[in-house]
């Protein structure tokens, strides 16, 4: 069982490298070419696109764990007497994660389902249903936290914000680029080639042009190829918590179990915020299809989520 | 090459370079030790910590069955011996094997409740049971983290070149605590 679990665990993160690369190269490329498109010069463009977006994370990375328990209609539990097996399970799955504790959280709904939030392990929290209490055994329970503190552990909130936040940039970059190609673009482009030698007048146009265009092309595609790389990420660190978690409760079986109940469950969360459907465990708005793997979900699809647990037992 | 008049060869800074390299490396592998031993002990005060709370929550338990299983001295017995014998010092080995033999003899005391309703609905008891239950698992948890650690800096310390490192700055190997027979007695119950 270790073996092939530590296996995915490697093969998750190595996937995580390449997705997170190709998503920074994506970001670069957009922000050359905003500023081909604007300003004639790559270069500006990408200091300008790195600023933007550096300040952008710092900003959505700033808000606090509570604000997103209290978006969710979360109550905190704040001893071992308001709930002592949700208490001493999320303690002990800390303590084998290395980790400080985490807040714990009860959210009053049917559906069984939990999330946690929290940018850095210090201000970290987890939330359960109460629906999830309710329909779940104590070791499936004890999966799904260990699916959240691994959550934590690799610090998957501020990853999912920070894609987040750049997506937005990019969107903004791109909007911004579209506007401003509509009115001064093709004015600077004449006057700018006037200013060239005559004898490379032709052949600088032509390159001119295509630079142009391929900039151009890059800013219409890059705000959906940057969704569909921030939601890879997105699924391929629910791969990753679930191969971590198993290795936290020592139970892949539990927790493979406990995602077949969540999953079957039809009704919704109906106390989530939609915004932070990413963050839980299973869909909580139950709308994202099921089998094949779809390009727009945030999360990968249970059975293929159930069948690596299984090759862990 | 040549050496210059005076001023620092080639050669010269080559040497330097490569000492740089192999200091920040030692430092590194050295940083990297202690941090791992660190957390050894780290992941000892967690169990610590649990030992101490099990030590306390006994005699309240112990208490409320006397009031319902009066009878069952045998088994209170033991685990009241198990409980003085848990912080009575020894190696971390010794307290671990202390600690799963008052283990095993919680599992029966636990066990009376299902020929005792009365003991079973009193919600004291349930609520000592679940207590102790959860200190049970951190100690396994902790415990695993702690073999987890000790894994990985036994590994570093036999490895190439940390080894080195290692002997050079007094690091020695730690041992793993290993579940003892007692953890893996059923329980003895007598209706």
């Amino acid at each position: 069982m270790a073996m092939l679990l530590h296996a995915q665990i490697a093969s998750n993160k190595r996937r995580t490298w390449l997705l997170v690369i190709v998503f920074l190269l994506l970001f670069i490329a957009v922000g050359a070419a905003f500023g081909i498109v604007v300003a004639d010069d790559g270069i500006v463009g990408i200091v300008m696109a790195a600023i933007i977006g550096v300040i952008y994370v710092l900003f959505m990375t700033a808000a606090g764990t509570r604000v997103v328990m209290a978006m969710n209609h979360a109550r905190e539990i704040k001893s071992e007497d308001e709930n002592p097996f949700l208490w001493n399970t999320v303690e002990a799955l800390a303590i084998a994660a290395r980790l400080p504790m985490p807040r714990v959280y009860i959210i009053d709904d049917p559906s069984p389902n939990a999330f946690a939030a929290g940018m850095s392990p210090k201000n970290a929290a987890v939330a359960v249903t109460t629906g999830l209490l309710d329909r779940l055994n104590r070791q499936e329970i004890e999966g799904v936290i260990a699916h959240e503190i691994a959550h934590i552990q690799n610090y998957d909130v501020r990853l999912a914000t920070t894609a987040v936040a750049l997506v937005s940039v990019i969107g903004i970059l791109s909007d911004l680029a579209g506007r401003m190609l509509w009115y001064s673009s093709w004015s600077r482009g004449m006057s700018s080639s006037n200013r060239r030698d005559r004898r490379d007048d032709s052949r600088n146009n032509q390159s001119q042009a295509i630079i142009q265009l391929v900039a151009f092309l890059i800013l219409l595609l890059a705000p959906l190829v940057a969704v569909l790389l921030q939601l890879a990420i997105s699924r391929n660190r629910e791969y990753l918590a679930d191969a971590s978690g198993a290795e936290l409760c020592r139970n892949p079986e539990a927790l493979a179990s406990a995602l077949r109940k969540i999953s079957q469950a039809p009704e919704p969360v109906q106390a989530a915020s939609r915004t932070c459907a990413a963050l839980y465990i299973s869909d909580p708005t139950k709308k994202q299809a099921r089998a094949k793997v779809n390009w727009f979900s945030t999360h990968p699809p249970t059975e293929e989520r159930i069948r690596r647990l299984e090759q862990m037992m | 090459m040549e050496s210059n008049d005076g001023g620092i060869g080639m050669t010269t800074w080559i040497i330097l370079g490569a000492v740089a390299v192999v200091a920040l490396f030692w430092i590194v592998q050295y940083n990297s030790l202690v941090r791992l031993r660190n957390w050894i002990d780290e992941a000892w005060a967690q169990i610590d910590v649990q030992l101490k709370r099990r030590y306390d929550l006994i005699p309240n338990l112990v208490e409320t069955v006397k009031g319902y299983a009066k009878h069952e001295q045998e088994t209170l017995q033991k685990v009241i011996e198990a409980r003085n014998r848990l912080l009575s010092g020894g190696g971390r080995a010794q307290q671990m094997e202390a600690n799963d033999q008052l283990s095993g003899a919680l599992k029966s005391l636990f066990a009376l409740q299902e020929a005792y309703p009365d003991l079973k609905a009193h919600q004291g008891f349930t609520k000592l049971q679940e207590q102790l239950e959860g200190t049970e698992n951190k100690i396994a948890a902790a415990r695993q983290l702690y073999n987890r650690t000790v894994m990985q800096y036994n590994t570093k310390l036999q490895s190439f070149p940390s080894n080195i490192i290692a002997s050079v700055h007094g690091f020695t190997r730690s041992e793993m605590l290993r579940a003892s027979d007692a953890e893996r007695e059923a329980p003895q119950v007598k209706f």
